[in-house]
This record gives structure tokens, sequence and C-alpha cells, in this order.
């Protein structure tokens, strides 16, 4: 009787698990498929899972004038690790200072970075400020700056150096050291896992920001890469430009469709590349963040 | 004795306060300067005059939003999207931490658990591209597939009335993986002695679920729920606009308060009525927390979020 309890309960398990892992799968295979698939048998018989065609075209021209492509990749690495470095710092220095219980005001700032996911000016004032008053439009900061802190992530970071004993840092204070060294040496040292968490979830933020870059930039040699996609996606003839710009003799048409979709694949690569030795960090991350958030 | 006064304490916190300075500037002028900055919505903005130089206008950029028609249309869309984002999401998630708890070997799960997290990885544009893949009429997959079966196609970019199930499909498809791991720390972290007292008592899997790991996983739900629910007038704009971009065609069923208020701001350049929107968004989110925060304290103390 139990037996056949169980035996259904799997059957339905390993059904919907295995169906709902496909579903979240199909749709990348879809892509590389499609992108290595012949122009003209997709204008004629559609993108599909499995190339009737094969065909590299699409990855040839894109590599054979890749100047565009690697910028928008240095732009996006450069903006991923000044973001996350200096985000995580300003992150931890502030949850630190939070943390510590025998600071009279805490609760004060607390709330005072608390009450900004409560309420906000929305999306005008903030746009106007950052572009006529602070005159960030087309500078790297306003890829970077605005992102930078969150206060989701200081009370995650807060919260798991309060469970840090308090002993350590009374012990240090007897020693002679000041609240930034005990910040600098004894706390973050022992926040290694919060920090990994809080690092990979900004650096996922950076490398997949394209909405700043849609609201401030516009100058070609600053746009990060899910930008530069969007913009060629959006754009058949602008990547006919490019691809002519950056030098190359069109004689033949350009295979649009499966160049979007090879695009997609060169700008998605190195997350799906890092995704499986990171996804195990973001796991106790988030587990991190479950228990004592 | 030693007196506590604010001076002195100033100098006691003299360094934890300096290191707070950085995350204080930064709110001030990110945050609490732009709250300032809602009284562009009572003003007729041009550029010349600024923020605090524009002539005053009233309620006008309210009036013409309200009047306009698309205060309704996108304040319930808007709602209505996260109501079933919420639901969809959170029962999927729920069912899928229980399979991958109770089911399968360590290599099943890992690898399960893998490919349901891969789409949390990649950006909206990424989404956006792969939905054009699917859902184009000319060559996308799905209509491809309905040829091949001797089916019409069917012209999903110009037709509203089937996007709210693709968004709440690609949302879903989207967070499947996220919220699936913070229900499956939860339920690691239930106590394995209820799961054997379940057992003696003669309870098999279904009735374990239902009566055990089920009402142990309220406080993450109501958690999770009450977040969710505090940010019901905000759309996903990574979503909405990858997704529908400018295509007016799809308005009816897709427009939310933030792409409109992006678009008023952005593509018409009308900037009182975008920010009057905007401050309609904030306050309405505002007073949904508070009153979401209220009703919970009242209910149970310790389930509030603050």
């Amino acid at each position: 009787m139990k037996q056949l309890d169980r035996k259904i309960f799997s059957a339905i398990g390993y059904v919907s698990l295995i169906f709902l892992a496909v579903l979240c799968i199909i749709p990348f295979v879809l892509v590389v498929s499609s992108s290595l698939t012949d122009e003209n048998t997709i204008l004629t018989e559609g993108y599909q899972f499995i190339p009737t065609a094969f065909s590299t075209e699409a990855y040839s021209i894109l590599f054979k004038f890749p100047q565009q492509m690697i910028h928008a990749y240095l732009v996006t690495i450069g903006v991923t690790i000044t973001g996350t470095l200096l985000g995580l710092f300003l992150i931890s220095m502030t949850a630190y200072a939070l943390s510590r219980k025998d600071f009279k005001w805490r609760n004060k700032f607390s709330f005072f970075f608390f009450f900004t996911t409560l309420f906000n000016g929305g999306l005008v004032p903030w746009y106007l400020l950052i572009v006529n008053y602070l005159d960030m439009r087309d500078t790297p900061m306003a890829l970077v700056l605005p992102m930078l802190l969150n206060v989701f992530y200081i009370i995650v970071m807060k919260s798991f150096m309060g469970s840090i004993p308090e002993a350590i840092v009374e012990s240090a204070k007897i020693d002679g050291a000041g609240d930034f060294k005990i910040y600098l040496r004894l706390i973050l040292p022992l926040s290694k896992p919060a920090l990994a968490t809080i690092g990979l979830f900004l650096a996922l933020a950076y490398w997949n920001d394209w909405y700043h870059a849609l609201l401030f930039v516009s100058n070609e040699d600053l746009m990060p890469l899910q930008y530069y996609l969007y913009k060629m996606l959006g754009n058949m003839d602008g990547m006919r430009k490019a691809m002519m710009g950056a030098g190359a003799v069109v004689t033949t048409s350009i295979p649009t469709e499966s160049l979007k979709m090879a695009m997609t694949v060169v700008a998605t690569g190195p997350i799906l590349l890092v995704y499986p030795f990171i996804q195990k960090y973001f796991v106790q991350g988030l587990t991190i963040g479950a228990v004592k958030g | 004795m030693k007196v506590h006064t604010f001076w002195s304490d100033l100098k006691n916190y003299r360094v934890l306060l300096l290191m707070l300075l950085p995350a204080v500037a930064f709110f001030v002028l990110f945050a609490y300067i732009p709250m300032a900055g809602i009284i562009i919505a009572f003003k007729k903005y041009d550029y010349a005059g600024g923020i605090f130089g524009s002539a005053w206008n009233g309620l006008d950029n309210f009036r013409f939003f309200f009047e306009s028609g698309d205060a309704w249309r996108v304040t319930r869309n808007t709602a209505l999207y996260n109501i079933a984002f919420i639901v969809v999401n959170n029962v999927l998630q729920i069912f899928t931490a229980i399979m991958l708890f109770e089911v399968g070997g360590k290599w099943f799960r890992k690898i399960t658990q893998s490919a349901l997290f891969l789409p949390y990885f990649i950006s909206w544009v990424v989404v956006g591209a792969i939905a054009y893949n699917l859902l184009n009429y000319d060559i996308g997959t799905v209509n491809a597939l309905l040829r091949g079966i001797g089916l019409q196609p069917i012209d999903i970019y110009n037709t509203p009335s089937y996007w709210p199930y693709i968004l709440v499909l690609v949302s879903a498809w989207k967070s499947l993986g996220y919220g699936t791991v913070m229900y499956l720390a939860a339920i690691s972290g239930i106590d394995t002695e209820m799961y054997e007292a379940a057992e003696i008592d003669g309870a098999n899997i279904f009735q374990r679920i239902l009566k055990v790991t089920i009402p142990n996983l309220y406080p993450t739900i109501i958690i999770l729920v009450l977040l969710a629910v505090g940010n019901i007038f905000r759309g996903d704009f990574g979503m909405f606009y990858n997704m529908v971009g400018n295509n007016g065609l799809l308005f009816s069923s897709t427009d939310v308060i933030d792409t409109f208020v992006f678009r008023s701001l952005i593509t018409s350049n009308d900037i009182g009525m975008s920010a009057a929107a905007g401050v309609f968004q904030s306050v309405l989110g505002f007073v949904t927390i508070m009153t979401v925060n209220y009703a919970v304290r009242k209910y149970d103390k310790d389930r509030a979020l603050f």
C-alpha cells in the first residue's frame, strides 16, 4: 500500500521535473541550432531545433570583423569588475557599521536606507538628476554608479555580519584596534561566504545590465554587450552598417537571421560557460539569504 | 560617570559614521533628492528652467494622465500581471522544490536543478531574442511547427490576447530556478523528526507533504509573497520592454506603468505627465506596502516586514 503511493508519487515527480528541466533548456538549444543553420533554410522553413542545412557563415562574418563586439565585451568586463569590487567594498563597510550592536544610531541609519525601498521619486526625477544635474550621460559613471548600492544586499550582509560573535570585536578593541581596522582585518575575512554571494549577484546584475545604457548611453564606444546585442537585434540596417563599417566588403547579402542568433550565442556564451561553476555558490548564497533574511 | 551627549557620541562613533558616509551620500543623491524632485509632477517642465525654475501648473499633469484613459489601463495591467506572476510562480516553485526534495538521487537533483536555474542567469535582451526566435510570424519555431502539421500560423506579435499567457509563462520560466532554491532551503530546514512522526502515524507521501511540508513552508511563503505584494504596482521593465518593446498593437494587454512612464519620458518627451504617472505609482506602492504590513502586524507581529 505504502509502496504504491511512493511509486505514483515518484512517477509524477520524475516526469514533471524532467519536463520542466527540458523546457528550461530547449530555448537555448534552439538559439544555438538556429545560429548554425543556413540563412535560406531559415527563411523558407523557419528556425528549427536541428539544423537541416548546417552553416557557420553567421559566425565567420561575426568573427571576421569582431572589433565592435570585442569593444562591447571590454566595456561590460570593465563595468562589471569596477562595479562589483567597489559595490562589495561599500556594501560591506556600510553593513559592518550597521551590524555593530554597540553603535547607538544603527536603527536610525538602517531605517534611512530601508525607507528608499518603500517610497521613491519615480523614474523622471532620477533620470533628470543623472542627465541634467550630474551630467553623467555617455560616461562610464552612468553605467556603474546607479547600481552600486542596493538596500537588500546591505540587509543580507548586515544579518550575516550580525551572526559573527561580538566577542571578536570586543577583544580586538581591547587590543587597541580601530573600527575600520576591525572591519578590514577581522570581519571582512570572516564574511567570505556573504561577500562571494553578494559579489556574484552584483556581477550578474552588471553583466546583464542594458537598462542604464538604454537610458544614458548613445556613444557607441560606451555600449556594453547586452545593449549592443539589443541594438543589433532591433536594427538590421544598423547591423549591416556595423559589419560594413568594420571594413567588410559585402558582396553577398548578410545572413541577418542566423547572424542575430549567432550574436545572441556570443553574447550569452561566457555566462553559460561559467554558470556550472558559480551555480553552487548562488545556491549557498540564496540559502544564506533565505535563512537569515 | 560619563555623560553621553550628542557630541561625545559623535566623537565615539566618528569612524563608524565615516564608514557610513559613502552609502548615506549615495542614497541622498540617488533616492532622497529624486523624492524631492516629485514636484516636477506639479510643474510645466522646461529644460531652461529645470526642476526648480519651471512654472507650476497644479494638477494638470495628473488630469491629463487620468483623462487620457491610459491610467486605468496601465494600472490594471500592472496589478493583474503581478497577481498572476505571484500566484503562478510561487505555486510552480513550491511544487518543483517539493519534487526535487523527494525524488531522485544526487546526480538527478544536481542536473535538474542546474537546468532549472539556467534561465535566471541570462539577460532580458537574450530572452527577447529567444522569444523572437520562437514567436516570429514568418520564421518563428512555433509557426514552423504549426505549418509543419498543416495548421494556420498565428500572428502572435499582432494579437494582444496571447500576451498575458506568454508573459506569465516567460516570468515563470525565468524565475523558476531562483524561487525553487529559496523553497528548497526552507524544506531542508524542516525538522526530520516531524516526518518520522508522520510516518509512524501511517501518513502516506501525499499526506506527509500536505500536513507537514506545506504548513512548514508558510513563513517562507508569507515573506516572499509579502515582498512581491509590495511591488504589485511595479512592472518588470526589462521583461516587458524586451518582450514587447514599442509594439503599440499590443499595448492594450501589455502596457504597464513602468513602460508607460518610460515611453512618455524618452519617446514622447512628455516629462510632466511621465512624472505624474511615476508619482501615482510610488504613492500606490507605498500605500499597498503600508496596508499589507499593517494587516500582517495585526495578525502576527513576527511575520511583518517592519
